[in-house]
Formats: structure tokens, sequence, C-alpha cells
């Protein structure tokens, strides 16, 4: 199979060479290229796929829309006289157009023209040798794809090809693409040991997970012991490398995650350690705040189409608003009569949640709500390492870290935080110098609801908005205020990122569930040894 | 009154006397009525309906389990569900033995799951659970022995309130998620099912489910006197003594962490055995048993019935299960408004529940005397008049 294969192959850089050396001696001439297209029609995907040669050696510019259309399903030949011609369909029938001239040539029904089919054999070859012909493409991106084309298709007939394109080639990183390319074919199907080896040690400059897999075969397959050596030690490096950069990769994955756990906890955070207010409904507070970006972004779609990119400045301010009322009306109804029986709080505020669950459920449906990306959020940083950052994961880490920011300003700056930490402290003497206690209470509460709204804002770019979003973040949550410890926001902080960052080294040994059940394991060690988190309050403050 | 004989201590506590005495008339009408009575009577009871109540009563010997640790010594554990649904998967596993080569695959010795998963041998946890008395050992022991090692660790070093409720569930949770896994090897998402029979006895007859009927009444009244037994003991006093200070009992030289683990073990055992109960009577055991919410869902019955009561958490269950059945059934929207309601409304307003309320009791009280006016006029007839 393999021989038969490099004795075919041997065949077609001859052809194309032979092609070149006609092309550029003498312009193309019609006969020869309406030859070579007529050829595509042949019996066997063999000779197509020998025609298709052909018909790049001839260098003609025409043959790019040709192979194009035969890859897209657009190629015919007209039954009666076997010719090969575009064909767009047009109602019922198509329209022909004759890939020499570029000239109509009639309609035909559906009986009396053919497609000119095609395998993933075939389609692979077109895709490649494509690549190949817009490697002289002006446009550098253009040219930089097809270099990642040609080097994805690895087929040695497009070695000529490529030397062309990489002498004329101006541009640094498509020149980069095309040395790659360009190695990959020589270290694989070249025969000077030389050569071979500078071509594995070029590869060994590249991280990408695709050059290793090319090294390894080649380091296992190659019939010479000294490329075999090279392409090993250059895989290794490569290897290294990709793993230097899956560290990175992952630690981008434990930030976000992080991140989101930061949003979702410090919320919970305040209450509990302001208060002592078990929140069982705070989930349900963030699901508020998905369910009001859904809401503003109705409102934009219909109303403002244009400014749709701007729907999530106004959905911030609208779900803390919304969800930081709620808090307050929560705090005011019920969780102000259960002060100092944290448990029953616990029970009635998880009654709150179902109830909110069930009343969003009847509103909006059980269904996932869909909660579009603005521009400025979708797509990724892509590198060709393997990497990729996407714009929403970089976006909400910054949100969350603002949102930290904004919340320790609050607490040190404002007189409101002065009067919070006061109550931390100290209810009843804070209570005595004329603060309402009563009133700090209840902002305290509506600020951390509202805080989980806005980080159901940011949920929403990343997850499904549907009624149980609180229920899947709501235990999260909790291990994160009980890892970093009450009433602190560094401890928030750094128990969120830290619990992100640990489950997503663990992923990928143990697989995700089981990653999670190793840090809810850890977590429930470590409170045996820090009862009372990472950063814990001392004072009296600990003992009620 | 703890010199008295446990008995009249009981008669003396008038819903308890009544609660148990319906219990065990219950234990035995029940299944007479269901056996016995032709089904064109209108006193037949279905066997439907005999497999519901079974399956009410596990719940309330679930919450009795609940009420022993968050009445009486001031755990609220939200990880109750866990010890429930460890006690099934015991009977599960042996239900599952029980199948042999009756299974889809006809596999003698592997479940169908574990052929389907290509697994060729049976993990070594599941030896011996074709043996029924191991099984039932297993029943008790698997919850027993994870509370004890989780209590052990937890009342050690201290963690309680708040901390305590919401670590143990993250337990729950944790167990939820492995026991989602299919290379645990019980089953994964779709658990054990398709039970044949236990002890040779098919569990769709008629006569095994009212045996079930029967034990799990049984079981309910057992389980209160053993808890009631635990808690009027000198054992009983010290444990309430934690829960109203515990600093005092600690000043006072107890050592606080052994009652309490005491405590949670029993009550662990006692939650298994429900779980094993359970099992046979709905035919399915699966990951979902774990979770968080169902774990609080029990809270709810003993707080509704009345904590650190005993009784109140089996009238509790009873009620709100029945209430469960019934509005899932009929205004499926609403059921959760409800069940949200109940808990707002009972820790607002009935703080101690149905049978901690004075007026509630009094009530009840009320009521009895009218009836046992009207059932014995004379001998009242006297008292009235000596008053």
């Amino acid at each position: 199979m393999l021989r038969k294969f490099f004795t075919f192959s041997w065949v077609l850089p001859l052809a194309i060479i032979l092609g070149l050396v006609t092309a550029t001696s003498a312009p193309a001439h019609a006969d020869e290229f309406s030859d070579a297209v007529q050829a595509l029609n042949a019996k066997s995907k063999k000779q197509i796929g020998q025609a298709i040669d052909a018909l790049v050696a001839t260098g003609d510019e025409r043959a790019v829309p040709v192979l194009e259309a035969l890859l897209n399903g657009k190629l015919f030949y007209r039954k009666a006289d076997k010719q090969v011609f575009f064909a767009e369909k047009s109602g019922k029938v198509y329209v022909l157009t004759d890939p020499v001239t570029g000239k109509e040539a009639g309609e035909a029904t559906r009986k009396e023209a053919k497609k000119i089919g095609i395998n993933n054999k075939l389609r692979g070859q077109l895709k490649g040798v494509l690549g190949a012909m817009t490697l002289m493409s002006p446009d550098s991106a253009k040219r930089m794809k097809a270099a990642d084309e040609v080097f994805k298709a690895n087929s040695p007939g497009m070695l000529p090809m490529l030397e062309k394109a990489l002498k004329r080639e101006d541009d640094a990183d498509v020149r980069d693409r095309m040395t790659r390319a360009r190695a990959a074919i020589v270290l694989e199907y070249g025969t000077d040991t030389q050569a071979r080896i500078e071509a594995a040690k070029v590869l060994g400059d590249f991280t990408d997970p695709d050059v290793s897999a090319l090294l390894s075969k080649v380091a296992a397959n190659a019939d010479d012991d000294a490329v075999k050596a090279m392409a090993q030690d250059m895989q290794v490096s490569v290897e290294n490398r990709l793993a230097t950069w899956a560290f990175v990769g992952n630690l981008f994955q434990g930030v976000s995650l992080g991140s989101v756990l930061l949003l979702a906890a410090v919320g919970l955070a305040i209450t509990f350690g302001v208060m002592g207010v078990i929140n069982m409904a705070h989930g349900e507070m963030v699901m508020l705040g998905a369910y009001t970006t859904f809401v503003v972004q109705e409102i934009f779609r219909n109303n403002f189409p244009g400014a749709f990119d701007w729907s999530l400045a106004v959905a911030v301010p609208m779900a803390f608003l919304v969800t930081g009322l709620v808090g307050i009306a929560i705090e005011r109804g019920i969780i102000r009569w259960l002060y100092g029986r944290p448990l029953e709080t616990l029970l009635a505020t998880w009654g709150l949640s179902l109830i909110l669950q069930q009343l969003i459920r009847s509103i909006f449906g059980p269904t996932n709500q869909e909660v579009g990306n603005p521009s400025w959020m979708s797509g990724a940083i892509e590198t060709s390492t393997g990497l990729v950052l996407t714009y929403n994961r970089i976006w909400i880490i910054v949100f969350s870290l603002a949102v930290l920011v904004m919340l320790a300003l609050i607490a040190r700056k404002t007189m409101f935080g002065l009067q919070m930490r006061a109550v931390t402290q100290n209810r009843s003497m804070a209570s005595s110098m004329g603060i309402r206690s009563g009133w700090v209470d209840a902002l305290t509460f509506g600020l951390g609801s509202g805080i989980a709204g806005m980080a159901g804002v940011a949920l929403s770019q990343i997850d499904n908005v549907s009624p149980n979003l609180g229920q899947t973040y709501i235990i999260d949550s909790f291990m994160v205020v009980v890892f970093g410890g009450v009433g602190n926001l560094w401890g928030t902080l750094v128990g969120a990122f830290s619990l992100g960052i640990v489950n997503k080294f663990l992923e990928p040994y143990a697989g995700a569930v089981l990653a999670k059940i190793l840090v809810l394991v850890g977590i429930i060690l470590f409170i045996q040894k820090r009862p009372r988190g990472l950063f814990a309050l001392k004072g009296r403050a600990v003992e009620s | 009154m703890t010199h008295q004989p446990m008995i009249l201590r009981i008669l003396h506590d008038r819903v308890a006397a009544a609660v148990l005495g319906i219990l065990v008339l219950a234990a035995f009408l029940v299944p007479v009525l269901n056996l016995m009575v032709p089904e064109t009577s209108p006193f037949h009871v279905p066997s439907y309906v005999v497999t519901l109540l079974g399956k009410y009563l596990t719940y309330a010997l679930l919450a009795l389990s609940v009420d022993l640790v968050w009445g009486y010594c001031g755990i609220l554990s939200l990880g109750h569900g866990a010890f429930f649904a460890l006690g099934g998967y015991a009977m599960g596993m042996y239900m599952m033995r029980q199948i042999g080569d009756r299974g889809v695959y006809g596999d003698p010795t592997l479940p169908d799951f574990m052929v389907f998963l290509d697994w060729k041998e049976l993990p070594w946890y599941w030896y011996g659970f074709d043996n029924f008395g191991f099984a039932m050992l297993m029943v008790m022991l698997v919850p027993g022995v994870l509370a004890f090692v989780f209590g052990w660790f937890a009342f050690r070093s201290r963690v309680t309130g708040v901390y305590l409720s919401i670590i143990t569930q993250a337990m729950t949770y944790a167990l939820l998620l492995a026991f989602f896994r299919n290379d645990m090897g019980f089953g994964g998402n779709n658990g054990l099912t398709d039970f044949k029979d236990i002890l040779g006895f098919d569990i769709q007859s008629d006569g095994m489910r009212a045996t079930l009927f029967f034990l799990s009444a049984m079981a309910v009244v057992g389980g209160y006197l053993v808890c009631r037994f635990i808690v009027d003991s000198r054992l009983g006093r010290v444990i309430i003594a934690i829960r109203d200070s515990e600093s005092r009992a600690r000043f006072l030289g107890y050592r606080v962490e052994y009652y309490r683990l005491f405590v949670f073990t029993v009550s662990a055992v006692l939650a298994g055995i429900a779980g094993a109960l359970y099992v046979p009577q709905v035919g399915i055991i699966n990951p979902s048993e774990f979770a968080p919410a169902n774990s609080i869902e029990i809270v709810i019955w003993v707080a509704l019935g009345g904590r650190g009561t005993l009784v109140g958490p089996i009238i509790g269950a009873l009620v709100v299960n029945y209430a469960k059945t019934y509005f899932t059934g009929a205004l499926p929207e609403i059921w959760l408004f409800m069940l949200g309601g109940l808990f707002i409304l009972t820790t607002l307003f009935l703080p101690k529940g149905i049978v901690g309320t004075e007026s509630i009791v009094a009530a009840f009280e009320a009521r009895r005397l009218q009836l046992a006016k009207w059932l014995r006029p004379y001998d009242y007839a006297d008292k009235e008049a000596g008053q």
C-alpha cells in the first residue's frame, strides 16, 4: 500500500514540474487547458485524480475556479457530448457555463447534465492542490491559509509549487508557515538524509501538536536511522514546549473557572460574612441576573437592534438593581425575623429558592433561553500551539476582578462600608453608636444579592440560561466561601482561584467528574484542619 | 419521668401514644384489608396504596433519624439522603444478585449493566451481597461507617452549625457525582433496577408488598422506641445539654465529640434501614437519591412536624409526602410554590412544628377529650361534677 503510494507520488512532481516548465515557457494554450478540463470527466476516481494533477500542471489561472467547482459539486458534464461545464442551479434547470471561455452555454435539465462525483480522497487532494495554487494569491491572509492547507495535506506533489511561492514570499509570518509545510514534505518524502535532518530541525522550532504528530510518525517509520534519531530529538523538544503551553492553557482554564466561582461566591461571602446569614437562594439571585440579561437583550433586539453590542452595558446595572431590590425585599420580609437562627434562615431561603425557580419556570418556561454574545465578546485568540483563549472567558476574568475591586472600595472607602464593617465586628456596639444596623443589614443583603445578579449577567454569556442555573453554582460557591474563610474578601479571592485552578489541573488526569469529587473531598478534609477556612476572622466575632 | 418504664412514659405523651397506636394498628390492618378483603368490598385497600403508604413510612423513619440528630443534638445534617441512599444501594445490590441468570443477558453472576459495560468479573465490593444476612448487615454498616468516619473528622475538629450543614451537603453532592460514574460499578445514571425477588419471594406479589408495608410500619415504631430510649437515657440528657450549650457541656467534662458521634452514627444507621425498606417498594435506586435537594426536603418534614419531638417528624413526613403525591398529580405547577412556602412559613410562624406548638397540641387534646366524652360519657360526668 505504502509502496504503491510512493511510486504513484513520483509521477506527480514530474508532471507538475513539466507543467510548470511549459506554463512558464509559453502562455497556456487554450487547447491544453480545455483538454485537461475535459479529462476530469473520467470513469474511475483514480483517473479523475490524475486529471486534477494534469490540470494543475497546466499552471493556468482558470484551473482554480474549475477545481473549486469540482470540490463544491458544481462541475457537471453534458450527457449528449460529454462536455464539462460549470452548472448553477436556477429553478428546475441548470445554467451551464463553459469553463474554458467563461461564456454561458445554454441550459440543461436534470436529465441532460450530470454532476462529476468525487470521494473523500479526491476532496483531500483538491483542498491541498487548491491550497498550493492560492499560495501565489496577492492576499497574504489567503496565502497563510493556503500554506496551512498544504501543511495539513502534506503531499509531495506540492513541493515545487511551494518552493516557488517561498522564493517570492516577503511576509515573515506566511514565510514561516510555508517553511513548515516545506519541511514537513521534505522530512516525510525526501530522500536526501542531510536535507531531511535539516527539515526535522526546522520543524523542531515549531510548537504545534500537528508537527509533533508528524515528527513522531517519522521517528517511528523512517527508513533512515539518522533522520529517525533527529526526528525523535525534535519531537521531544516540541513535546516539551507543548507541555508548557498546555500548562498555560490549564492555568487559563483554571483562572477562568476561578473567576466564575469568584463572581458566584463573592455576594455570598458578604451576606454570610457580614450577617452570618446562609442564603440558599443566592443561586437564584444569579439566575435572576441572567434572566434580566435575557429580557434586556430581547428589548434591544426588538427596539434597537443596531445597539445590540451595548446590551450588556445596560444589563449589568439593571441586573444589579433588580436582584438588589429583590434581596432587600427578602431581607425585610423573611430574614430579619430569623436573625440568630442560622439554620432556620437556611431552610427559609431554600424554600424561597424553590419558589423563585418555579416562578421563573412559570413565566419563561423550563427551557434554556437564548442569550447572545455581543460581537466584542465572541471569538477567540487562537495560537498555532493549540492554545485557545476565548474572549468571553477573558472578559469574565476582567469583570470578576473589577467587581472585587469595586466591592473592596465600597467596603473601605464609603460611609456605608464603614458601617457595614462596624456591624460585622460588633453589632450591639455599632447600634449604640447610632448606626441603624437593621438598614445596614438590608443594604448589605441587597449589595450581596446585586452582585450575584451581576454574576448572572456574566454567567449568561458562558452557560445555559435556565431556571436551574443557580443550582449548579450554589454548592460550589458555598465551598469557596467555606474554604476561603468567612467575612474576608481576600479569602474569597484566593479560595475561588485556587479551587478553580486545582480543579482544572486535576481534570486531565482524573476526568471532570472525579476532579470535582476530589476537590470536594479535599475541602471536607481541609475543614477538619481549619474549621474557619483559609483566612479566619479572629476575636470575639468568631464565637457567636 | 425517667424512673417510669418506657411504655408508661410513651402513654403519658398523648400525641406519641396516638401516632404509635395508629401505626401498629395500620401495620396489621392494612395488609389484612389488602389481602383478605375481596376487591369488590369498599374496605379493600388496593395494592398500589399499600406500596405508597409503605414508601411514606420509610420516609417517616428517615425523618425520625434526622430529628434524632437535629432536634436533640443540634446537628443540622443536609446529607442524610446519602445514608438513606447507601442503605438503599446495599439492598439493591442484594436484589441485583438475586436476579441471577434471569437478566436480559442471562449472565449467572454479573448484573446486566456490568455485562453491558463489558466487565468480565464482579468487583470485589459486590462479593457477599448474594447472602441476605450479609446484605442486611451492610445496610446498617455502610451508612454507619461512613457517618462514623465523617463524624469523627467533623466533630473532633469542632465543625458545627452551618459549616457542618454545608459539608454534609458537600458529602452527599460528592457521592451523587461519584455514583453517576459508570466506573463505580453501581449502574451509573440508571442505578439498580429490574428487581425480581427477596429470599425467593416475588417483590411484585401482593403478599410481598403487604409484608414490606408491615415491616416499614414496624420499623418506624421500632425506630421511635430506639430514639426514645436514647433521648430519655442519661446519655440523652447529655446530648440535649450539648445542643443547648456546647461549651458548658464541654467545660463540665463531657467529651462532646463522642456523644455527637454516637448520635450521628445511630441516626445514619436508621436512615440506612429506611433506605433498604424504600428500594424494594419503589423498585429502583439511582444516584438522584443523593441529590442535596432531597436531603433538605427531609429537614422540612422534621421542621413541619416539630423537631425534638420524635413523633412530629413522623407526622410531618406523612403529611408532606401525601401532599406531594396529591399536588404533583393534580396541580404540578403549584407544588414547588407550596413546598417553598412551607419552608418559609414553617420557619417563620411554626418554629416548633405541629407537635411542638402548644395551641395545636391543645386543640388536639380538646378533640380527644370530646371524643372520649362521647365514647364514655359517664366517666367524664363524674369528673366534671367534681370540678
